[in-house]
């Protein structure tokens, strides 16, 4: 899909650097004890959302009673489009096949190719926008202007474009995960890029980075060492609201017949792809379940990401007044003059 | 100042060159971005008539299409094309693009035109109910409500609606940009806009007008949808920042009324930087036109662009592809154009 | 005498702050008269502006604000919403300190002028208007050809002027002028202190002049009242004040003004109160050099000497028993009671 990162609250780079503030060893936990009432509750949720489908994602094998491409099972054929029953909780498929298995492997392959593509695009963004800001020059004003270019563009081409020309749209089981995560990482590698490149134009300027300069410090060591540190607090944030937007990429990719393979792997927007004409008789099992699936998964990315980036943001946090209650009146104020 | 007075028009004069030179290197980049990438692919021949050719056909038309100079003189040809406006021919159907950038980009431009009207209508109002119950029940619920517009996938929701709306209901059609007989008629007249809400209103009757709203609602709240979340929270966010601004507090203190202090002063500042930033819906837009044209037939561009890649005619999807970009880069422009215009201080 | 234009007793506003309600004033009375300016001084962060915004009944979402404010014979905190929006604007007017923000940048200075207008006089036609908001910035030195330029096309005086000339138009009887020089250089603050006498002898409204600057309450106002913590301290003509200060925090403040010799207020030693948990009782009592037992226990009395009036228990040490009038000595004063 081709939402870039959903707005945050202020415009431009709304990912504020946090400040040398002390974190606790237990990941996510100061997220939670910095949040309160509303947001707490949709950090809550949305990991919640996320654990859940981490786990279906995880025990597919288990938890599908079928594989996702079994048309049959034991030898017995499942029909084609067969509405939900007790047999198939989500109904089949117009080729025949489980619905609900094909939700649950959907998961799998989501999540595979989500967390390969967050990987690749933090390993290639970063290092990218650490080098293009520190040394600046001409590299780093063709390389803004490259990321520039892609980040007005509508990413789904791109990664359809990317996908194309990496393995004609599709190959092998790995192959179709690992081509898929490929194409979406050229989507986000410029918001990383962005991001750390300008969190290090502003680092570079500090009087600890300076000082480190004059002594002599070698510029690899500035960057891994006083930099990074740094500019690397922002990239949880990116990386998990640019997860959502994965997920929509992948589907939509799946939606136009890329990304993965049918054959490779269920993909919740091939699924929706082939529901489309089933809508015209009324059917509606083989499109709402995969779609469900993720507009809910991406929900509980989104909202997991928002509360982050608001408590990494402290102006953004809520902290809700409460309306003043004047109390009654001292006593002994001044206009009575006792003693 | 008198010299601000002066130099106003002249830094608008500078702002808008420089914005518009800026337009040609983005231009430049993603077209041979996408020129490249393509061809990486291989021979475009080979992809769409693999197989389906004799070689010596294929051979034939490689030499007809200049597919068999080198890389880079085709791609000097190319560049050349397109500073013309000349994207190409479609491998399989013979088309020219610019051809199909008249006929289905007026189908993308009326399709994009009612969604962001349904992206305004629903982001402004929810917006400014968000933020004048910040922090909230209806905020709370409409951050909510945010989140989910943007969670849920274009083409689910396309799919929603059309079995509610377009097969329980029969409100609404579900595909299609007007019904056949419809469509002749609009189409087959002097001057064609091919925007068919225009065409339909300069020659249709009413049931033709009725007939193309009635293909367009669903589409049209679809693609909408997918940036109606965003404005909704620009709109809250930048309320809230223009609510608490100086100048509001000084018109409260002259005693204005509250509700003239928030649409006069507080909504109207806070709408620039929502214009500067609905051009970067711009991408996000067309991108989601691709889904919501393909999930109900709306033979627009992105349409096309499915249609194209389905046959592996990937001539046909390097120009579409490639006219998007010029697109997308030109109304980025105007929308900064029109940004710094509404702005009389005209920053930069 | 005549009767006051605004008589203020008792009042308080207190803001909704993180950890508490912030005490910002807190029990404030005051009169002032036709064609009388007072000076209102005070350290920073005293509550100088939310008392002067409190009269105009602007407080912020979740601030309270009681006591009473009458204005021309009615008390606007019983007033009706509605008739309070007339009267403010119309009968009183706000001056700011900060030129610069204080008009919509995307209005123009006639809009400005006949928004006010329209909402206050809907019966006066738009020539009228025009006429009477171009005489406004004729007399306040702004030519009537920028009438229709915008705020950004003038400079901080000019600004300064036209917002003193949206409170004039409507010819209010009371004038608050929050720091109305502090923004500007030297020479446009002598132009705008012309601008305020003149103000005075034309129209005789009554003035609040907030300021940091004693040398321009020496120069410009009747009386003045020092403010402290939220509370007026001490009040009387300023000739009195400057020569017999009454309150220590008085004497504090004009010694620390002379001996540095500048027109700035000074530090006193020791730091502000907090205004969420105030010291106990007399809220100067941890940096006061006479410091008591009894001005950590019991508020201090409102005393009048001679036209003056401060509350301090050293003009009423004959209320107190010898051991409130020990000295209480720095180390034991409790850093922040709750109060
Ligand atoms: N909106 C607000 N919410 C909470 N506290 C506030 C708010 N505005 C001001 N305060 C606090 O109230 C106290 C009084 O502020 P106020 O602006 O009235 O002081 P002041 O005397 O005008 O200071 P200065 O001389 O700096 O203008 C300060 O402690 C300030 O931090
Ligand atoms: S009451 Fe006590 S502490 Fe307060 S000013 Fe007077 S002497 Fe000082
Ligand atoms: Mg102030």
């Amino acid at each position: 899909m081709s939402i870039n990162l959903p707005e945050l609250e202020g415009t431009e780079a709304a990912v504020a650097l946090p400040t040398g503030r002390r974190h606790s060893r237990v990941p996510g936990l100061d997220a939670i004890r910095a949040t309160s009432g509303f947001q707490r509750g949709m950090l809550v949720a949305g990991a919640l959302i996320v654990l859940f489908f981490t786990v279906v994602a995880v025990f597919a094998k288990l938890i599908a009673p079928y594989g996702f491409n079994d048309d049959r099972h034991g030898g017995k054929v499942f029909g084609r489009l067969v509405a939900p029953s007790s047999q198939h909780w989500m109904g089949t498929t117009s080729g025949g096949e489980d619905v609900y298995s094909r939700v649950v492997f959907g998961a799998q392959t989501a999540m595979e190719v989500i967390v390969l593509a967050v990987l690749l695009s933090i390993v290639v963004g970063v290092p990218l926008g650490l080098l293009s800001g520190y040394f600046g020059g001409w590299l780093d004003r063709v390389l803004v202007l490259v990321t520039d270019a892609l980040f007005a563009f509508p990413s789904l081409l791109l990664a359809i474009i990317v996908s194309i020309a990496i393995a004609g749209g599709s190959s092998s089981a790995t192959g179709g995960i690992l081509s898929a995560a490929i194409s979406i990482t050229v989507v986000y590698v410029p918001q990383y890029f962005r991001v750390v490149r300008n969190a290090t134009v502003a680092a570079r300027e500090e009087p600890y980075v300076e000082a480190a300069r004059t002594l002599g410090a070698s510029p690899l060591a500035i960057m891994t060492r006083y930099i990074f540190g740094n500019v690397v607090q922002t990239v949880p944030v990116i990386a998990t609201l640019n997860a959502g937007d994965a997920i929509l990429t992948l589907a939509g990719l799946g939606f136009l017949g890329y990304g993965i393979d049918p054959s490779a792997g269920a993909e919740w927007g091939h699924d929706l792809s082939k529901a489309i004409s089933d809508t015209s008789n009324g059917i509606w099992w083989t499109g709402v379940y995969p779609g469900v699936a993720i507009a809910l998964l991406v929900v509980g990315v989104t909202l997991v990401g928002e509360s982050l980036n608001d408590v990494l943001n402290p102006l953004l946090r809520t902290t809700r007044l409460k309306q003043v209650v004047l109390p009654s009146r001292r006593t002994g104020e001044p206009t009575q003059e006792s003693a | 100042m008198a010299t601000a007075t002066k130099s106003s028009s002249g830094s608008l004069r500078t702002y808008l060159i420089t914005r518009l030179l800026l337009v040609i290197p983005m231009v430049w980049i993603l077209v041979t971005l996408v020129f490249f990438v393509l061809r990486v692919v291989g021979d475009p021949i080979q992809s769409a008539f693999g197989g389906r050719l004799s070689p010596a056909d294929i051979a034939v038309r490689r030499h007809a299409a200049g597919l068999d100079k080198p890389l880079l003189s085709q791609y000097w040809h190319y560049l050349v094309g397109v500073t013309h406006g000349d994207f190409g021919t479609s491998l399989t159907d013979n088309t020219r693009i610019s051809h199909i950038l008249i006929v289905n980009g007026a189908a993308t431009l009326e399709l994009t035109f009612w969604a962001v009207l349904v992206a305004i209508a629903v982001g402004v109002p929810l917006g400014r109910v968000a933020a004048r119950y910040r922090d909230r029940l209806p905020d709370v619920g409409l951050r909510l409500f945010a989140v989910l517009a943007y969670a849920v996938p274009v083409f689910f929701l396309g799919l929603l609606l059309k079995l509610l709306f377009a097969t329980n209901l029969t409100w609404f059609y579900a595909s299609g940009r007007a019904s056949p007989n419809v469509e002749i008629a609009i189409n087959n007249v002097a001057p064609n806009t091919h925007i068919y809400i225009i065409n339909a209103i300069q020659y249709g009757n009413v049931s033709d007008i009725w007939d193309v709203l009635r293909h367009t609602v669903l589409p049209a709240i679809t693609l909408g949808m997918l940036v109606a979340g965003v404005f909704l929270r620009l709109v809250r966010v930048n309320l809230l920042q223009t609510m608490r601004a100086d100048y509001v507090e000084a018109a409260r203190a002259r005693g204005v009324p509250e509700r003239r202090v928030i649409r006069k002063h507080a909504f109207r500042n806070a709408l620039i930087p929502v214009v500067t930033v609905m051009g970067l819906q711009v991408a996000t837009l067309l991108g989601g036109a691709v889904l919501t044209e393909t999930t109900f037939e709306w033979q627009g561009l992105g349409y096309k662009i499915a249609y194209y890649l389905s046959r592996q005619d990937y001539v046909a999807v390097q120009g579409i592809v490639a006219a998007v970009a010029v697109i997308v880069a030109l109304t980025s422009f105007l929308i900064d154009v029109a940004a710094a215009v509404i702005d009389p201080r005209v920053r930069y | 005498m005549s009767a006051p234009v605004v008589d203020v007793r008792d009042m308080r506003v207190w803001y909704a702050g993180p950890s508490g309600p912030v005490q910002a004033v807190d029990g404030v009375t005051f009169a002032l008269r036709q064609g009388e300016v007072l000076g209102l001084v005070g350290e920073s962060g005293s509550g100088k502006s939310t008392l002067g915004r409190g009269l105009m009944g602007l407080v912020p979402r979740g601030a309270a604000i009681d006591g009473s404010i009458e204005f021309d014979g009615r008390d606007l905190l019983s007033l009706p919403k509605k008739e309070r929006g007339r009267v403010r604007g119309a009968g009183m007017g706000l001056i700011f300190q900060e030129p610069m923000t204080r008009l919509d940048p995307l209005m123009k200075v006639s809009k400005h002028f006949t928004e006010v207008l329209k909402v206050h006089e809907p019966k006066l036609s738009k020539d009228e208007a025009r006429i009477r908001a171009l005489d406004a910035l004729r007399s306040l030195g702004i030519p009537p050809t920028r009438y229709d330029n915008y705020p950004h096309e003038f400079s901080g005086g000019m600004r300064q002027r036209i917002m003193i000339a949206l409170a004039l138009v409507l010819r209010p009887k009371f004038i608050v002028a929050d720091e109305p020089t502090t923004a500007l250089d030297v020479l446009v603050e002598a132009q705008i202190l012309r601008i305020l006498a003149d103000i005075r002898e034309r129209y005789a409204p009554a003035i609040l002049l907030i300021t940091h600057n004693l040398g321009i309450v020496a120069e410009a106002c009747d009386r003045v009242a020092v403010m402290y913590a939220g509370r007026i301290v001490e009040q009387g003509p300023v000739r009195d004040i400057f020569a017999t200060p009454r309150h220590p925090y008085t004497r504090a403040l004009l010694n620390s003004t002379i001996s540095l010799s500048t027109r700035e207020l000074h530090s006193i030693p020791g730091a502000p109160p907090d205004l969420v948990r105030p010291p106990t009782a007399c809220r100067f009592h941890p940096r006061c050099e006479h410091v008591m037992r009894v001005c950590a226990d019991v508020f201090p009395p409102t005393v009048r000497v001679d036209r003056q009036e401060a509350e301090c228990w050293l003009l009423a040490t004959d209320r107190i028993d010898a051991a409130g009038r020990a000295p209480l000595s720095r180390q034991e004063v409790p850093v922040a009671d709750e109060a």
